[in-house]
């Protein structure tokens, strides 16, 4: 059987999961890309290339990062803060898990039930999950492969994620600052981001911040 | 989990989404005294809903998740039906179950958490329909009652099977017509706190959530029998609005009309000796913590 590629969709309204047609999960050490296993390195500078070429990359912390569940998690924060500055890249929250009814904020969060809306809303064209448990990541990446034209990567905490076109796996605050340098590496090359324009929203407890105060 | 615990990281604070922020700020977690008066006050517990406009459950969760003694301690475990679709916009930790199982799963995770936790309380409460408590999952609602596991059974009592479109129930009324049932209803309604009381339950309450004082002291006794006695069981009235033909405004009437004298949901409760000695005992403290509470605040101001 030749190798199924995870590439950014519109795949189908229903894409197969990426297991079902025989890609496997990379080992410690390891990456994929697009479902094909590759030496870690590999990955952090194809990551840092994806990052750099796009007009609107973002990325998507979930729950593991967003809630302090101890100091390390506060540092992997901060490191997930000095990338999107150092890129720079937008910062979308998955809160958590609920499905929002009636209505979801996309501009200023994502939820897998339907992580489409936040895409097509932003014009995502690449985004990298940091903290999202698995089985809500392999949900909103297969939406994402189905319905929009987003190139999707994962670092995630345990095994990887076939359903991304790049995932690692084994996250841990030591990876996050790899990602930094990767970007860091390639821009000394003379490598520039192609991401339009754009300030971070901040959101206070009464809604939006209006920046253009400041 | 703790109030401490419920923290947002400070780096990324300022993207979260405003609920996640009020709810560190001004939920009730960690206030042992917290009750359905905090409910406009506070942050509640509960989201959006996706109920129909006017469900009596709606405001039945609220008055529950407000009326927990410990939210951070507690895991809820629910069933299929609409109280399900109510569960992913609650913020307490909860466990959808297979429909029925829900006594059974219950039944696991309170001795697991014993043996994770030995120095923590930790509540679980099953919130069901009528269809998953009586129905199809009476073997695992009685399995848990007879061995005395202590843990809170809530039972939702909407006498049919709303999520499903109105189906005869056990907990229906004699003599009911509904929409999948329209043969009418052949024998009488269940006697589910009955049952309760001869298969274990040291406190069984059966009411509407027309009162909200009612209700929360009805959950508050019931989670704290099942910590110190053994398995307590709440039934309460939340009539499907949609399915016997009412309007959103009139759910209300209906709770208040089928508890005066002689209706189904006349308030009832049945304690063993053992539970109500802990009741007074509880009752005791709170008045004194609360008297003593006030008087440092008096003393402050003087
Ligand atoms: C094992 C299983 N059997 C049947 C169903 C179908 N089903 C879904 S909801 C429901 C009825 C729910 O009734 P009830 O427990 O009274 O809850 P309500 O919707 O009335 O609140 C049924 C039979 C199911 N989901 N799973
Ligand atoms: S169908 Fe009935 S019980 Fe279910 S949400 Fe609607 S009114 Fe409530
Ligand atoms: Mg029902």
């Amino acid at each position: 059987m030749s190798q199924y590629q995870v590439l950014p969709g519109p795949e189908a309204f229903l894409p197969p999961a990426a297991a079902s047609m025989g890609n496997v999960l990379p080992d410690p050490g390891e990456a994929h890309i697009e479902g094909r296993i590759v030496p870690e390195d590999e990955a952090y500078e194809v990551f840092a290339r994806k990052v750099l070429g796009a007009k609107v990359p973002t990325i998507f912390p979930g729950p593991l990062v967003l809630w302090k569940w101890n100091d390390h998690v506060a540092e992997k924060a901060k490191a997930i803060r000095e990338l999107a500055n150092e890129a720079p890249m937008r910062i979308i929250p998955m809160a958590d898990y609920r499905p929002k009814y009636p209505k979801i904020e996309a501009a200023v969060e994502i939820n897998p039930n339907h992580p489409n809306l936040t895409i097509w809303h932003n014009k995502i064209d690449v985004c990298i999950f940091i903290g999202v448990h698995c089985h809500q990541a392999n949900l909103s990446l297969k939406i994402i492969r189905g319905g929009t034209n987003c190139y999707t990567m994962a670092m995630c905490a345990m095994a990887g994620h076939e359903d991304a076109c790049l995932s690692f796996r084994d996250a841990d605050l030591g990876k996050i600052r790899k990602l930094i340098d990767a970007v860091k590496k390639l821009k000394s090359e003379g490598v520039e981001s192609q991401a339009i324009p754009f300030k971070q929203f901040k959101l206070s407890r009464a809604g939006l911040v209006d920046q253009s105060a400041n | 989990m703790s109030k401490e615990k419920i923290q947002i990281c400070e780096d990324l604070a300022d993207v979260m989404p405003p609920e996640y922020q009020e709810l560190v700020a001004t939920a009730t977690y960690g206030n042992q005294d917290r009750g359905w008066k905090d409910i406009g006050s506070s942050k509640e517990l509960i989201e959006q809903h996706s109920l129909c406009a006017g469900c009596p459950e709606s405001i039945a969760f609220r008055y529950i998740l407000a009326s927990l003694p410990a939210p951070e301690d507690t895991v809820f475990v629910g069933s299929t039906g609409c109280t399900s679709l109510v569960f992913p916009h609650v913020a307490v930790h909860n466990i959808h179950s297979l429909f029925g199982n829900q006594n059974a799963i219950a039944s696991g995770l309170k001795r697991t958490l014993k043996s994770r936790f030995p120095d923590v309380e930790k509540d679980v409460v099953v919130l069901a329909g009528d269809g998953a408590t009586v129905d199809i999952g009476l073997d695992m609602t009685m399995q848990s009652w007879f061995r005395l596991e202590k843990f809170t059974t809530i039972c939702f009592d909407n006498e049919l099977y709303a999520n499903t479109g109105g189906q005869e129930s056990g907990l229906m009324q004699k003599g009911f017509v509904a929409k999948m049932a329209p043969k009418g209803k052949n024998f009488e309604k269940v006697r589910l706190a009955e049952i309760a009381r001869e298969a274990g339950c040291a406190y069984v309450a059966v009411l509407t959530v027309s009162k909200p004082n009612r209700v929360e002291q009805a959950i508050k006794n019931a989670i704290y029998v099942a910590r110190e006695v053994g398995p307590s069981f709440v039934q309460l009235y939340t009539p499907c609005i949609l399915e016997i033909g009412k309007q959103s405004m009139e759910g209300l009437d209906e709770m208040k009309d089928s508890e005066t004298i002689g209706g189904r949901f006349v308030q009832k409760e049945y304690i063993t000796d053992e539970a109500q000695k802990l009741l007074d005992s509880i009752k005791e403290e709170t008045k004194a913590r609360k008297k003593a509470a006030k008087e440092a605040k008096k003393s402050v101001n003087a």
